[in-house]
Formats: structure tokens, sequence, C-alpha cells
């Protein structure tokens, strides 16, 4: 138990002007998972960064040992070569390559520079059976869902021949199997000796399959729990990570539920490539006012295709079914005309959907509103300038002025401006789609704040997520999606985890029931 | 208080530049014995430049978008044809045929337009055509032959000056006041401008340029634009194409940095699917971008003709080149979201000098397209160290 795999040793580095590392120490011993958690910005992803040698030897201080050898690793073929793989949150494949070939990408089966394909096919099979991913070698990755990938980035770490996976937000966008097909996968590794670094926002996960877990906080080693000999729970690792106790990690709200301000009847949507696939069928959904509403599935049950649809027919063909806003049928077949009634859309997407990354925060915020702050189409900067820091204030938004880049603010932060964004175009019905994916607790709290604040102003708010704690724990009535159907309703107060679980997994047993 | 160096680094890539096209005019000027800063070629500088400044206004929006337009040089080239052909041919008026060609500009841009934003066709493939197609019907509208010559007041869009109201003189030459006193009263402007401006980002409290900073620029520019006129002054004042120019960048200033519809533009070209789902109609305002290049290329096309006074079927020809090229080299990415108009101004500006400066000097045209080259390459280097440091 006590061989250490590896070791780094007092690792400082510094940018210019912030301290990112500040003597860090973290070791991992052979065949554990070693998760490693800790807000946005606590230096999570630094520290991974210089063991693979993404940040060179000599940008740092401090020592890295591995199986008891110091490495100076100046590139990540480096790390990779003595068997130090890292999977980072954004998957690194080639979208119109196979399988085949985006394993041994860089590490091709050839002779003379002319490739083996039978030998290349063949293991390939081999990695995808070991783990557990049933597809063919020649399948190309943009014909695969999100899970999949992710397990063929694990195949080709295997390729590798890798000792330390080190995984950064592995399940941040699978959906709950997927998730828990990768942790048992985690687990088999451990038993074949492959030891794991785990990096989640995810504490049940990590509670779950790790064997110890390293808390950072902003740029320093706080503790290293075992779990092996204590019973840790995640308001223990909650306290270690915020340094404080969070008594409720969903804030309170007081319920004033109206009238229906918002329906959608019969709603019918087909995949804008696949024509003949039906994405939405026949879905009823209402929103009150005051209401949240949450909308919980699987990955690919049609949540978001049904959000947008919604929102402008921003997404599908064929689309059919009627709107009513507050008892009146409305028009809502392009995004002005959404927006005009009324709604809005918060992606599940930021950085893709969400926000022009290189422009100034401000623009963002005003972008969907613009007719707000302009006369005869010229823009009023001093105004856009007033509101736009109205919104920074109101939502807290980190940032070192509104002419920040959206690309420099932080994941919880960003999703603060497109909230802001959102909010100034004043909508009533409020879609927010996955608005905590991959944000830390601090700013997850604050994003449910801001939600009860919009339903206690009598807005109608439908929240999609993939989080289960996060819907009981937000939402006052829940629908449950599942192959583009709504296969389930109930209010909070009547839901657990389990029953939604099952409204999820079992719809024909539940049907026949 | 901004410190001065925090302020250039913030600025480095306009006042780098800046610098660069201030730098190359002192070396033309030591190397050509004076001739490059002489009224007389101060005046052709800027006319050989009109007709790149002017399509460098719709090549940067289009490049904003995150598209290019390859197509520009022989639209230059077609209405030029079609002008010479209805005025000398077929004996049209002249204002009429002006209307006419801006009206077919708009036309090709929309032909463009419409394949690039609504059949979804990378405008690369969609302008290559129209490079193709309209060089061709240039050669066949002119029959293979240059067409000319033109009427006095269409030949004027390009070579006239505007009339001076008092007939002023100074040292017995002839000197055009009116000149000097459009300089005075644009010096004004700006100044207070930029006052307003700085007023207003005081009242919002926003970090401003210390007030001696403030000063010293003010200063520069009133002695570049009257520096400038007592130059034009001296020899036939201020040329139509000029006001012309001036006009245009204005607009296109305020368009790209205080309009809706700018606004939009570079929130289409930084992120497209954000864009349209924050309610832009992205398409149309793609096609519309391509519209507006179209009637400037048609623009620069009358300029040309008017210049040269006559249509030749190579006319035109490499132009798409420059005028991309001064884009780029004033910043614009060619990923799309990011280019201003002052930059491109100052980078059609730098290869105008180059162009000129290496001409008098007798330098070949071989190797001016290797320094022109080698220049676009390094400012585009420079912006990708740049952005490599700050990150």
């Amino acid at each position: 138990m006590s061989d250490v795999i590896l070791e780094m040793r007092n690792i400082t580095k510094t940018f210019p002007g912030v301290k990112a590392l500040n003597n860090v120490s973290f070791s991992v011993a052979r065949g554990e998972i070693h998760a490693l958690v800790g807000e946005n910005g606590a230096g999570k992803s630094t520290l991974m960064k210089v063991l693979s040698g993404i940040y060179p030897y000599g940008s740092y201080q401090g020592e890295i040992y591995f199986q008891g050898k110091e490495c100076r690793f100046r590139d990540i073929t480096e790390s990779e070569k003595v068997g130090l793989v890292i999977i980072h949150q954004e998957l690194a494949l080639i979208p119109f390559l196979s399988v085949a070939e985006n394993l041994f990408l860089g590490n091709e089966r050839a002779k003379n520079g002319i490739i083996d394909w039978n030998e290349s096919i063949s293991k390939t099979a081999e990695l995808l059976e070991r783990v557990g991913l049933q597809e063919s070698p020649t399948t190309l990755i943009t014909n695969m869902g999100v899970g999949k990938q992710q397990l063929v980035e694990i195949a080709k770490a295997l390729a590798k021949e890798v000792k330390l996976l080190i995984l950064d937000e592995p399940t941040a966008s699978l959906n709950e199997t997927d998730s828990e097909k990768l942790l048992e996968l985690l687990l088999q590794f451990k038993e074949h000796g492959i030891s794991s670094i785990l990096i989640s926002h995810k504490l049940s996960e990590v509670n779950k399959v790790a064997d110890s877990i390293t808390i950072l906080r902003d740029g320093s080693t706080i503790e290293t729990l075992d779990c092996r000999k204590d019973n840790i729970t995640e308001d223990r690792i909650i306290r270690g990570m915020v340094g404080r106790d969070l008594t409720h990690r969903f804030p309170p709200r007081e319920k004033k539920i109206g009238e229906t301000i918002f329906e959608v009847r019969d709603w019918n949507v087909y995949h804008p490539i696949h024509e003949d696939r039906k994405v939405s069928s026949n879905v009823n959904i209402t929103v009150r006012k005051g209401e949240v509403v949450g909308i919980s599935g699987l990955m690919g049950a049609g949540r978001t295709e049904l959000a947008m649809s919604i929102f402008g027919h921003a997404y599908g063909t064929r689309i059919s079914g009627k709107a009513y806003r507050n008892g009146k049928e409305v028009d809502i077949s392009t995004i002005d005309k959404a927006i005009n009634n009324g709604i809005a859309y918060a992606t599940e997407d930021r950085k893709a959907y969400g926000l022009v990354l290189i422009q100034e925060v401000k623009n963002n915020i005003t972008l969907a509103n613009l007719e707000e702050i302009s006369t005869r189409q010229v823009i009023n900067e001093p105004q856009e300038m007033r509101v736009t820091s109205e919104y920074r204030d109101k939502l807290n938004i980190k940032c070192s002025s509104i002419q920040q880049l959206a690309l420099n603010l932080s994941g919880g932060n960003q999703q603060k401006v497109v909230l802001s964004k959102w909010l100034f175009a004043s909508p009533e019905i409020l879609i927010l789609d996955e608005p905590t994916r991959g944000i830390d607790v601090g700013a997850k709290y604050e994003i449910y704040t801001i939600i009860n604040r919009l339903a206690s102003e009598g807005k109608g708010i439908i929240l999609i997520s993939s989080e289960l704690p996060e819907i009981l724990g937000v939402c006052d009535r829940i629908y449950v999606m599942r192959d583009g159907k709504v296969v389930g309703e109930m209010p909070a107060s009547e839901a657990s985890q389990e029953k939604v679980m099952k409204y999820i997994m079992t719809q024909q047993e539940v049907m026949e029931q | 208080m901004k410190t001065l160096s925090t302020l250039f680094k913030n600025n480095v890539r306009e006042y780098g530049m800046l610098i660069a096209l201030i730098a190359v005019m002192a070396f033309f000027q030591v190397q050509t014995d004076g001739v490059l800063m002489k009224p007389v070629n101060i005046t052709n500088l800027v006319l050989q430049n009109s007709y790149v400044i002017t399509m460098a206004m719709g090549m940067l929006l289009i490049i904003i978008t995150g598209w290019i337009d390859l197509s520009v040089g022989s639209v230059v080239a077609v209405i030029g044809a079609l002008a010479g052909v209805l005025i000398v041919r077929y004996d049209v008026n002249w204002v009429l045929v002006v209307a006419i060609s801006l009206l077919l500009g708009a036309a090709i841009g929309a032909f463009h337009g419409y394949f690039v934003a609504y059949l979804k066709i990378p405008a690369f493939i969609v302008t290559l055509a129209g490079m193709l197609i309209f060089r061709g019907l240039t050669i066949a509208l002119l029959r293979g032959e240059s067409v000319g010559p033109f009427p006095r007041g269409f030949q004027n869009i390009s070579s006239g000056f505007i009339p001076d109201f008092f007939n002023g003189t100074l040292n017995d030459k002839p000197f055009h006041i009116t000149t000097i006193l459009i300089g005075v009263i644009l010096s004004v402007l700006l100044i207070w401008l930029d006052a307003r401006n700085r007023k207003n980002q005081q009242k919002y409290g926003f970090e401003v340029t210390p007030f001696y900073f403030f000063v010293v620029k003010n200063i520069g520019i009133t002695a570049a634009v009257m520096g400038f006129c007592y130059l034009m002054a001296s020899y036939k004042g201020l040329p139509n194409v000029l006001v012309l120019l001036f006009v245009l960048i204005t607009f296109y200033s305020f368009i790209t940095s205080s309009s809706v519809i700018g606004r939009r533009i570079y929130a289409m070209g930084g992120n497209e699917k954000a864009a349209r789902l924050s309610g832009v109609n992205t398409p149309r305002l793609l096609f519309y971008t391509f519209i507006n290049m179209g009637v400037l290329a048609s623009l620069a096309g009358l300029i040309v003709a008017a210049r040269l006074n006559s249509s030749t079927p190579n006319a035109g020809d490499g132009m798409e080149l420059d005028v991309i090229a001064a884009c780029f080299i004033g910043g614009a990415s060619p990923m799309g979201g990011v280019g201003k108009v002052i930059g491109a101004l100052v980078g059609a500006f730098l290869i105008g000098v180059l162009n000129n400066g290496m001409s008098i000097m007798g330098v070949g045209i071989d190797w001016q397209k290797v320094v022109k080259g080698v220049v676009l390459l390094l400012a585009v280097l420079f912006d990708v160290y740049n952005k490599n440091k700050n990150a």
C-alpha cells in the first residue's frame, strides 16, 4: 500500500502576477484511484499540466518522481513515454477519422512509414473490448456519442501502455449510465494495477470510487483524505473545498406559483438530417408563473432538442405543434419571434453556443437585446456600460472590467454572463439547459440563488439538468423525458432520485403498471 | 490612471502598425531624396490607393464575418468595362451610368452573398468562381480591347480637385485656401470628439489616459492633418477622391464601432452559432455584407476607369490581393470577429507607400511583390507573437 507511483514535491508555478500553485505536494500510491477536488481556479488543471509536461521542466519549481525516478518532462510525449496519460475535459479526437486511426494517431502501427491496417484494426478491436465498447474499429468518431468517445480516449491511453491515467472531468458531459460505466472501468483498471487521478466536480462519483482524496484550494494542498479508513461524506469534502460549511447546497425559496404562462401542445420535431427520425413526439409541457420546472432524462433523450426547437425552431425540421403564452397562441417560428414573445434559452454549451468568447463581457451581455440600448440603430455606449455594470454587480460576475474578454473568465462567471444576456432580454420564460455544468460548488450555489430570485419575480423557468440532486433540489415540478417523449411528470415533493431513475430507465414497466 | 506603458501594451497592434508606417515613410523620404512627400506625389499616392482603401472598407466587414471575397478585382474590371461600353459606345449620360454601375455592383454582391449565406457554399469557392466569371465577362464586353476616352465629368471622379472659393496665393503661387479651412474644421472636430469621448469615459469611471498624453496625441493628430492639408493646398488642393474616401472611412468607422449592425457583424464573426441563438438573423446579415462589398467594388471600378481614362480588360488584376493584404496587415483575423477600419486603412497606406516608394526608387515589379509578401507575413507574425505573449 505504501508503494508510491507518483510523488510531486513542493510544486510552485507562477503566472505573471498570480501564484497558481504554491508549494503543492501530492502523491499517488500504486493501484489506487486518487481524486483531486477543488473549486474552479484552485489549481487542479495547472497541477496536472505541470505533471504531464504541458508546462515543461524549468517553468515551475519543485520535483516530480514517477516510479521512484525523478522526471523532467519537456513536453507531453515525454510523459506519455513513461506511461503517464492525461485525458482532457475537451476530447482530443479527430471527428472524421475512424476509431482505429484515432487510437494510433502519433503512435501508428507501421513499418517504414506504411501503416499495417490489419494489425491496427485487430489491436483496436482488442482495446475496445477491454474498455467494453461495442463498436467497429472503422466507425468514424463523428458518428459516436460523447460517452463512447470518452471510452475511445481511454482505449487510446491503454494503447500507450498507461501506468497512471489522469482524467480531467471525464463525466462532465456524460449521462448517469455512461458515467457509471466509466467509473466501473476505472475500478477494473485498478485491479490490473493501473492507477488513476480523477478530477471531478461530481462528489458522489468521487465518493464512490476514490481511495483517497486530495483537496486543493487557492493553489495549495489543504488535506488528503483516506477513504479506506474513514467514512468521508460529501459535506466533509465540500467543507474542505470552500473552507467553510455549506449548510444548504440548494438555497431555500418562498414559493409563489401562479397561472400557467407558457404551454406547448402536441409538439413534434424531426431530426434535421435524418428527416424520418422523430426527436420529439407529442410533447405537452406547461410552465406556471413563478414555477421552476425540471426536465430530467438521459443524454440523447431529446431534452436539448425539445428546448431548442421551442426556442424559435433553432433545431430540427418539420416542427409541428402549438405554443401558448398566457393562453393565447403565439408564433415562435424564428429565434427573433421567440425572443419577442418572451422566451429565452441559455444553452448547455456556453463556449460553442452561448458566448462570443473573443469579445468583451459587455458586448456579450447586450447581444440579444441591442434594441434596448440603441436609438435608430446607433448604440448608446454610456448606457450600455451602465446596464452591463448593473448586471455585473447583480449577478456578482468576477471580472477585472466589463471590457474584459469573455474568454478570460472562469466557467462559473462565463455562465453568469450567459444568464445576464438572457435576463437583459427580459424574458418571461427562461429555459436553462445544464446551467451548472462544469462549474464549482460555490458558483453553483450562486446560480441556484439567481434561479430562485427569477422565480420569485414571477418568471417561469424550465431547468434541464442531468444531475438528479439538482433537479430535486431546485424544481417545483419535474418532467421525465425518454426517446423524445415525456414519460413522467410529478411534483418535486413526491419525487425521489429512485423514482425519477425508474421512469428514466424502465419506461415500459412503468407504463404497464 | 493608466500608465503609458500599459496603454501601449493594450494597443500595441495599432501603435505598432502606425509606427511601422511612419518608419517606412521616413525611409522612402530619405531614399527618394524627398520626392515621396512632395505635394504632387502625395496626391498621386492618394489617387493610386483610393480603390484599395475603398474596397478595404467592404473587405474588412467580410473578413470580420470570417469569410473572404476573391472576386473584387474582377468586379472592378467588369464594372469599368460596362461603364466604358455604355458611355463610349452607346453615349449614355455618365451620371446615369454611375447609378447603373452601383446597382449592378449590388446585384453582383447579392449573387455571391446568396450562394454563401443561403446555400452555404464557402465564400472562397463562390468568389473564386465569381473572379473567373466576371473577368471573362469583362473581356467579352470589351471584345479584348480598351475602350475610352471618357467625358471630363466622369474623369473628374478620380482626377478632379475640389474648387477653391478664395483664389488664394502664397508667395505668388496659387494656394488652396479652402483646403486649409477644411483642415482647420476637421482638426477642431477631431479634438472635440476625443475630448467628449474622454469625458464620457471618466463619467462612467473608466480608466483614461493621462491628460498630457491626451494633449500630445491631439497635437500630433492636428499637426498631421494640417501638415497634410498644407502640402495639398500648395499643389491643387484636395482631390475629389480624397473627399469621397473621407466620407467612406467616417461612415464605416461609425458602422463598425457604434451601430447595431456592426456589433452584430462582429458577433457573427466571433461565434456564428451564439449570434444566431441570440436572435441575429445571420444569413441575412452575411448576405448584406456581400452586397455592401459589391457596391464598394463597383465604386472602385468606376474610380479606376476614370483614373485610367479608359476601360481595359486587365483592370483590377490582382487588386484583390492588395485589398486582402491591407486588412490582414491592419490586424484583421482570418478566423473572423476581429478587425478595425483604422487598421485596414493603415494597412492600405503601408502597401501604398511601399508600392509608390519602391516605384520612385526604380525597384522592379518583381522585387516589389517579394517585399509586399514579406511585409504581410511579418505583420501577421507580429500578431501571433503578441497573442502568445498575452496568453
